[in-house]
């Protein structure tokens, strides 16, 4: 059952990944210069209509709290990502949209996957030696969110917290009709 | 064409929004590490070993295999688990989303990127190069951040995760400044 629901979730995501241009390096790189905004109009909108149904279904008692996994939030968070920041302005990939553009048959997403076996293979063999440094120390109380959640110390603790979540996501949506999509 | 951005967020949204409901939050970056992990578990048999005093049944001689009371351990162990299938069909997605695409589906697909070709030329090779450096240090970064795009930005934002915001900053503000830069006309 597992399996069926990852083939199945798996293949939808790729598939509007592909769709909404992120599988592009052009789309991705365009972004990123500040030439082509759609993609991250669509960004918004996404993570804003999923942020918000999350939080109402949540409230209204129909989706399961218990699903929810929150990362924990520690110094190598910033430096990790102003590093992935770096790597995908370069390459015009991320991890995810690299995957499937592979899957649309593009020979430089097959090398960044390569690349990315091996930055991930030395990232292993290094873990030892990280992982007593700085870069580990947890901030926020580590696994913090906004909002209250099930699973989280939340820095909004009132009960009704949910809500602003629900006003974040469509602030978000708000967001992505308002952006224009070339600002340069 | 690409869908509209009302379009596309929406089917975005659903999708991050399905996954957590049925199962968990998507993410992407932790199965470069398995995969690594059952390569190397082919090439030495000892890399992952059963062990009944592990959390979850599972050590490695690797740290960050082991860690966790061996999760990615298990993972490497138990190839055909959630998480790994479902990032390796995101590669029939991207093949049937490029296929069924009007008007492009059955157009060849430009190998070199127009921002690529502007800026280095027509070299198979140089794109080649630049996609490994980037991909070696989109891995890493996402290692040491614990999660990426996927998992961090949107999974993350999505649950109002303190990490997930701050991993977008930190990302957005070295990423923007670096394509305006590397990638000018």
């Amino acid at each position: 059952m597992d399996i069926l629901l990852a083939v199945i979730l798996g293949t939808m995501f790729g598939f509007v990944l592909q769709r909404i241009g992120a599988g592009d390096p052009d789309k991705i790189i365009g972004m990123l210069r500040l030439t082509d905004l759609h993609l991250m109009r669509t960004i918004f909108a996404g993570i804003g209509i999923s942020s918000a149904l999350l939080f109402q279904g949540m409230q209204a008692g129909v989706i399961d709290p218990g699903h929810l996994s929150v990362k924990t939030m520690y110094t190598g968070v910033i430096f990790g990502g102003m590093l992935l920041g770096f790597g995908w302005a370069l390459s015009g990939f991320c991890p995810g949209t690299g995957v499937v553009a592979l899957g649309t048959g593009r020979l430089d997403a097959l090398f960044f996957i390569l690349g990315g076996l091996g930055g991930a293979a030395v990232y292993m063999l290094m873990y030892g030696s990280l992982k007593s440094t700085f870069l580990m120390q947890k901030l926020f109380g580590g696994k913090a969110t906004l909002v209250v959640t099930a699973k989280s110390t939340p820095l909004l603790d009132m009960s009704w917290s949910p809500w602003i979540a629900v006003g974040i996501g469509i602030l978000m949506l708000i967001i992505a009709r308002l952006l224009p999509e070339k600002i340069r | 064409m690409y869908w509209n951005w009302l379009k596309g967020g929406s089917a975005l949204g659903i999708a991050f929004l399905l996954a957590v409901v049925l199962v968990k939050p998507i993410g992407v970056s932790t199965q470069f590490v398995i995969l690594d992990g059952i390569i190397g578990d082919t090439v030495n048999d000892s890399l992952v070993v059963k062990d009944q005093q592990a959390k979850k049944g599972y050590s490695s001689s690797n740290a960050y295999l082991n860690k966790s009371g061996g999760k990615y351990a298990k993972s490497v162990a138990h190839p055909l688990n959630y998480s790994f299938i479902f990032v390796a069909s995101m590669i029939l997605g991207g093949l049937l989303g490029r296929m069924f695409q009007p008007g492009t589906g059955s157009v060849k697909i430009k190998q070199i990127p127009e921002v690529h070709q502007r800026r280095f030329g027509n070299s198979p090779v140089a794109r080649a190069l630049i996609a490994f450096i980037g991909g070696f240090i989109v891995l890493w970064g996402a290692r040491l951040a614990g999660g990426c795009t996927s998992g961090h930005m949107m999974s993350g934002m999505m649950q109002t995760s303190i990490s997930g915001y701050l991993f977008a900053v930190a990302a957005f503000t070295v990423a923007v400044p670096t394509a305006i830069l590397i990638y000018k006309k």
